[in-house]
């Protein structure tokens, strides 16, 4: 091989150089798994289990999405005894109370950043500018 | 091919770093309307399109345009248009891409702008219209290159790329269709809902595109050793003509409509433009000084044109001025009034003049500008390659 | 022998488009919206069913099928109240989260009150009544039958309804405006920027908006799911001034008033057949 010793010193940096974010991550403590907050209700039961909560809530919030708006499917949704409203700020909202101390935390650290709450109102800000009388 | 652009004198360079200047101004305009939303230009609840749609339809046009050196060469197999062909279709591809920029400046969430693949809506004229657009500019690219390439290597171009060139020639008309459709067909916008839109949005677009086309070759001539010959630069100059006198016909018979019928729906938009409309004792005018402006311009640069063929006389100057008369009057009169002059007018009856902002005008600048960059940066390919053919 | 597979090519081409254009001609000439004695005959010539060619030649108020929701505005009761036209659009304002700017460029509004001859343009005359020119009428989105707004949209982010509400996705619109001049009646408004700081307080049942998108009257969409009144009807309820129900349904209150009352409609001559009666 031609030009050895600049071919695979450059390979060797170039490797680690994309490889960063994982071996950064593993060696540092910066970014520790989150802990998104449970309801402080104390509820323990959620439309569907955390596991599938957890890997498709946002393809759920769009199946309620078209079903509310477009299809009439408003109808009620029973958990744990309660009924909940179909919507994010109707049913999710009413347990986990905190955005930021739930959605915020696994959003945060996998980057993503919704536009849910260009529209929806958190609690917090629901009763930011609420009626006075 | 894509190196010729890197080579070029020093007036090449300061030409693009002039234009580069008013990109990077628009693109400044840009991200503040970006972060703020669309209230930092003068649109409003009554009057909610504004420059940016009017220059969108415009260009559309000049994409259009085109299509006058095209037809003639391929189906009429007119010799003369042969080195300029290519002008056409790389002005079509520039005018295209600046559509498309025209649109995302003009939609208020613009990262959203694959709704549109995503939930494909044939009842809307704005999705056939993208349909046109996307497949216009497709084949241009493709026609463009293919035989540029081919001309550079100099054998005949693949017998496949005329199935491209011949599809472009509807494809050409429908996109001003499409455009006009976008307009004409909405139920109470009295101005815009006449069946003779598209026919003038094509007759205008004839008479635009060969008109730059033709300003482009003269500069080229003087600074680029680029000459398009005298007949095809004659014969350019006609069809201009018969394009804008038919579409100054067609906005009289506009004339004609709205006042013996006199309907008054019919007549605000046209009286708010060339006459002033008066409302509760105010009247509103803003529009007309540019649109007789337009007028003269159109009869000038006609008159200057027949005065020429009728004499046999005519300079490379009295050519440029004449088609730059008539680029300016026919963009006063679809890149200003057509829309503007339709929206005056609210759906309630009320009167709203529009004014639009510093920084709206700057991304217009900047959108023109990146236009004529790539203008530029095209011919400067399609004049090099001719250049190395000669050689 | 090629002229010939020419010729022969030509009378196949010609003959297979007239088949399939065919079925679409006879089609369009029986269309309802002609109402005339030969349509009866016609679609008998063709074998469909000439009951319901003739009950559909009769126009639209006919065998209708499902819900049709439909709302009437009785300017009799409004007129020299204007506070009370002021209750219902804040009622619904409120509700809606619909946010209060004070200029006319980039002013949000679902439901609003303007002067006659605005509202009804094609209605207008001169010498009007003293009550015409000093009152001002109630005006909101007709949720037309044939809505120009749900033609134009090119991302289906507004639609109609199976109960007639014209309603709005505003996560899917892109804000190109075109609805806004689709509609013929000025519904629809455009949130030029953040409509947060201008809402005073918030309705924690219902979103706000974001900016970059087109909003309007949903015919209170989301209280009529729970069985709610529109929010302006419920405002002014006990002038009985605004009345809501089924179109579809002849024994509805608004059918009621209908049957009894003359009533007109926002420029009917558009083909746009709105959902929302006058009594002026």
């Amino acid at each position: 091989m031609y030009n050895k010793r600049f071919i695979i010193p450059g390979l060797v940096i170039f490797v680690l150089f994309v490889t960063f974010p994982l071996w950064f991550n593993a060696f540092s403590t910066a970014s520790p798994v989150p802990k998104p907050e449970l309801p402080p209700g104390g509820e323990k039961e959620c439309v569907a289990p955390a596991s599938e909560m957890r890997d498709r809530h946002m393809v759920l919030l769009n199946e309620w999405r078209d079903g509310v708006l477009r299809d009439g499917e408003r109808d009620v949704i029973t958990v744990g005894g309660k009924q909940y409203r179909k919507g994010l700020q109707m049913a999710c909202m009413q347990c986990h109370t905190s955005k930021e101390k739930f959605c915020d935390t696994c959003h945060d650290y996998t980057s993503v950043k919704p536009f849910c709450w260009d529209c929806h109102l958190t609690p917090e800000e629901a009763a930011l500018k609420k009626e006075t009388h | 091919m894509i190196e010729k652009v890197f080579k070029g004198n020093s007036r090449y360079w300061m030409w693009l770093a002039f234009l580069s200047a008013f990109v990077g101004v628009g693109a400044i305009c840009y991200i503040r309307q970006y972060l703020f939303g669309l209230g930092l230009t003068g649109m409003g609840r009554d009057l909610s399109w504004g420059l940016y749609i009017s220059q969108f339809t415009f260009l559309v046009g000049v994409a259009a345009g085109g299509l006058m050196l095209v037809l003639p060469y391929y189906i009429h197999n007119y010799k003369v248009f042969g080195r300029l062909t290519i002008l056409g279709e790389f002005l079509a591809i520039s005018a295209i891409i600046m559509c498309l920029m025209f649109i995302m400046a003009d939609i208020g969430q613009p990262l959203r702008g694959l709704n549109m693949m995503l939930h494909p809506t044939p009842n809307s004229m704005l999705f056939w219209d993208m349909v046109v657009l996307l497949g216009y500019l497709g084949l241009n690219v493709i026609c463009a290159w293919v035989i540029l390439t081919a001309e550079r290597k100099q054998v005949k171009p693949p017998k496949w790329v005329y199935f491209f060139v011949y599809l472009s020639i509807p494809f050409a008309v429908s996109i001003h269709t499409v455009t006009a459709m976008l307009y004409c067909g909405l139920p109470g916008r009295h101005f815009w809902l006449s069946a003779i839109t598209a026919p003038r949005f094509l007759a205008s677009a004839f008479a635009a595109g060969p008109a730059l086309i033709v300003i482009a070759c003269l500069v080229m001539k003087r600074v680029a050793n680029f000459d398009a010959g005298k007949e095809a630069i004659s014969k350019l100059t006609t069809i201009i003509m018969y394009a804008a006198l038919i579409n100054a016909f067609f906005v009289l018979l506009e004339f004609f409509v709205g006042y013996y019928s006199n309907i008054p729906g019919h007549k605000h938009s046209l009286e708010y433009l060339f006459f002033g409309l008066e409302h509760h004792g105010v009247v509103y005018n803003n529009l007309v000084p540019f649109m007789w402006t337009s007028v003269m311009l159109c009869f000038g640069g006609l008159g200057l044109f027949a005065y020429m063929k009728i004499r046999k006389v005519g300079t490379d100057l009295m050519v440029g001025i004449g088609c730059g008369m008539i680029f300016f009057a026919l963009w006063l009169d679809k890149g200003l009034g057509f829309v503007l002059g339709g929206l005056v007018v609210s759906p309630l009856h009320e009167i709203v003049e529009y004014y639009p902002t510093a920084n709206e005008i700057g991304i217009t600048v900047g959108i023109w500008a990146t236009g004529f960059l790539l203008v530029t940066l095209m011919y400067k390919i399609a004049v090099d390659v001719e250049h190395e053919v000669e050689a | 022998m090629d002229k010939q597979r020419r010729k022969f090519l030509k009378v196949a081409g010609a003959t297979a488009l007239a088949g399939i254009s065919a079925p679409a001609v006879v089609k369009l000439t029986s269309s309802p919206a002609i109402a005339s004695s030969e349509h009866g005959a016609a679609a008998d010539a063709h074998g469909a069913p000439a009951d319901a060619h003739k009950a559909a030649a009769h126009g639209a108020e006919e065998a209708p099928k499902g819900v049709r929701l439909g709302l009437l505005v009785d300017m009799r009761k409004f007129y020299g109240k204007p506070e009370l036209l002021d209750k219902a659009i804040a009622a619904c304002h409120k509700v809606h989260n619909v946010p209060q700017i004070d200029n006319r460029k980039s002013e949000i509004k679902w439901v609003w009150k303007a002067p006659f001859e605005n509202v009804f343009p094609e209605h207008s005359n001169s010498h009007s009544s003293k009550i015409r020119k000093e009152n001002d009428f109630l005006i909101m989105c007709n949720h037309c039958d044939e809505p120009p707004c749900v033609r134009v949209c090119p991302t289906q982010a507004t639609y109609r309804l199976p109960n007639g509400i014209v309603a709005m996705d505003f996560h899917r619109c892109i804000g190109c405006r075109f609805c806004m001049m689709g509609c013929p009646y000025g519904a629809r408004s455009f949130n030029w920027e953040n409509p947060r700081p201008y809402i005073k307080e918030y309705n924690p049942d219902f979103p706000s908006r974001m900016r970059g998108v087109v909003e309007k009257c949903n015919f209170c969409g989301e209280r009529i799911a729970l069985g709610k009144e529109p929010a302006c009807l419920e405002a002014v309820k006990e002038s009985g001034a605004i009345v809501f129900g089924d179109l579809n349904d002849p024994g509805s209150e608004i059918r009621e008033v209908l049957d009894k009352e003359n009533t007109i409609q926002r420029k009917p001559s558009l083909g746009t057949k709105p959902s929302v009666f006058y009594i002026v």
